[in-house]
């Protein structure tokens, strides 16, 4: 996973604002050059606090193309260096939730065009691809969180378009959770881990999502725009 | 049922339901001028679409109108899983039946949880209607009649009443915009569904019923279930917000994947009409 800049995107615009930010602020306060650039220092921060989302509706789709750049970059993975004594009905349908997630990654990434975020580098040094538990263990906290954070976002989520998209997306993620809990734990499925005494999805709010998902991303994130 | 009988049975939950349709003057119209010529499939649609202009702008009677549609449809899986539980020899014991009770339990669950959400939001629930879960409308001797005797036939209605149901909720998203609680808790139960769909498919496949058949929708496949094309029209979708995703972004992705990738929804017309023969 290479770190690339999207030419246009978020980030560039954001730096481009926050240089024009600093400028204003400079004329109205008038501080002297020296006093200036403790202030430089002090107010202006954002440059180092990792990538943004922008705001609204854009926040949270690019808070979904985050997740679906990391599980379709796990998945890549585990279909390049199968984990030994993968089946091939294994293999076959990983491939194919392999291919469902670089589709939802690609779609997010054309659907943002110049507001998409960056790609992000990965971290799955804590994951053994030689092992079937690692593997599908790590799957079946992705697909969870996945599950989880489409329904928590859908709240935040503006367009009744971007929602129905989200909605297209989630229950096909759903299916894959419920596979991969299947190939660990048969019938586990839909367990009380993830579905509450309602018989709902225990959905998770997009900052604790992100943190638990940036063990596994090694750019830095900035959630500071997504609801908390 | 027919239009007057289910036209009738919102005006014991809505009083108004005459009011709405008599002062909607085109809506009326057309229910009055148009009603004969219908074809009898098309009924639903067009009932939808009269009951639409009917409610108009109504957010507080759209949300508690949508959860009682999902309510029936909560319904009709809870009773379809309890009676196949209820069907000695049917569902093998262990982790099968483990799985279906689970299913049901989840069923029924979210039975009572959207009376308690329709009350909550002003509404009164449904009752349960009077099924006919062989499909039949009412004669008890529809294409389903086999499900709470042969396992297959049980598993491939279960399959359908699942993606069917995965369809019905994504499709009213739109309408629960207005109230985040809401919408919040129909998410919710959307993935339960979903994670049930797969469970099924998972089924079907590993008692040999169909050795292709994956956890996801390919295409519009029906995966050899007669009679339930209208379930899975428009799954073969494959083009996002006028993105194409076959081969997107210079990846390699099949028309199947592409389609598998995104589930696609189904408007409550459609759902009406898939959701018809059940009703006795």
């Amino acid at each position: 996973m290479n770190e690339e800049r999207n030419e246009g995107g978020v980030l560039n615009d954001l730096d481009f604002q926050q240089k024009l930010h600093r400028r204003a602020f400079l004329r109205y306060t008038g501080i002297a050059v020296a006093a200036s650039t403790v202030i430089t220092l002090d107010a202006c921060k954002k440059d180092d606090d990792g990538v943004n989302f922008g705001s609204d509706d854009i926040a949270i789709l690019n808070y979904a193309y985050a997740l679906e750049q990391l599980e379709a970059a796990f998945y890549t993975q585990v279909i390049s260096t199968p984990y030994s004594g993968i089946s091939d009905a294994e293999k076959s349908l990983l491939t194919d939730v392999r291919d469902h997630e670089i589709a939802h990654r690609e779609f997010f990434k054309a659907a943002l065009g110049s507001n998409a975020i960056q790609a992000l580098e990965v971290d799955f040094s804590s994951i053994d691809f030689t092992s079937r538990a690692s593997v599908l263990g790590t799957a079946k906290t992705f697909e969870d969180l996945g599950v989880a954070a489409y329904n928590g976002a859908g709240q935040y989520i503006a367009s009744a378009n971007y929602l129905l998209l989200a909605g297209k997306i989630v229950s096909v993620e759903a299916r894959h959770a419920a596979y991969i809990r299947d190939l660990l734990s048969n019938g586990s499925f839909a367990d009380s881990s993830v579905v509450d005494s309602n018989g709902l999805e225990k959905s998770m709010k997009p900052r604790d999502v992100i943190s638990a998902a940036s063990p596994f991303i090694k750019t830095k994130l900035n959630a500071g725009s997504l609801p908390a | 049922m027919k239009v007057s009988e289910i036209i009738s049975a919102i005006g014991e939950q809505d009083p108004e339901i005459y009011e709405r349709l008599s002062s909607r003057r085109r809506a009326m119209s057309g229910f009055v001028g148009f009603g004969k010529k219908l074809a009898l499939t098309s009924v639903p649609f067009f009932l939808g679409s009269v009951l639409q202009k009917a409610y108009g702008q109504s957010t507080g009677t759209l949300v508690v109108d949508t959860l009682n549609f999902a309510l029936t449809l909560e319904y009709l899986e809870y009773r379809f899983y309890n009676t196949a539980l209820g069907s000695s020899g049917l569902i093998p014991s262990g982790p099968a039946n483990a799985a279906i009770t689970t299913i049901r339990d989840h069923e029924l669950a979210h039975v009572n949880f959207l009376k308690t959400a329709i009350t909550a939001a002003g509404g009164t629930p449904v009752s349960e209607p009077t099924f006919d879960l062989t499909g039949g409308n009412g004669s008890g001797n529809g294409p389903f009649k086999d499900a709470f005797s042969n396992y297959q036939v049980f598993l491939a209605v279960a399959q359908t009443l699942e993606d069917t149901g995965v369809r019905a909720y994504k499709g009213q998203a739109g309408n629960l915009i207005s109230n985040d609680t809401v919408l919040t808790a129909a998410l919710n139960i959307h993935s339960v569904e979903a994670r049930h769909a797969s469970h099924i498919r998972q089924m079907r496949k590993a008692n040999g019923f169909d050795a292709n058949i994956k956890p996801w929708i390919t295409g519009k496949d029906t995966e050899g279930v007669a009679g339930v094309d209208a379930s899975y029209a428009g799954e073969e979708n494959t083009t996002q917000a006028d993105v194409s995703i076959i081969n997107i972004g210079g990846q390699t992705i099949s028309a199947s994947a592409a389609s598998e990738a995104f589930d696609e929804p189904l408007t409550k017309e459609q759902i009406l009409l898939i959701v018809d023969p059940f009703l006795a």
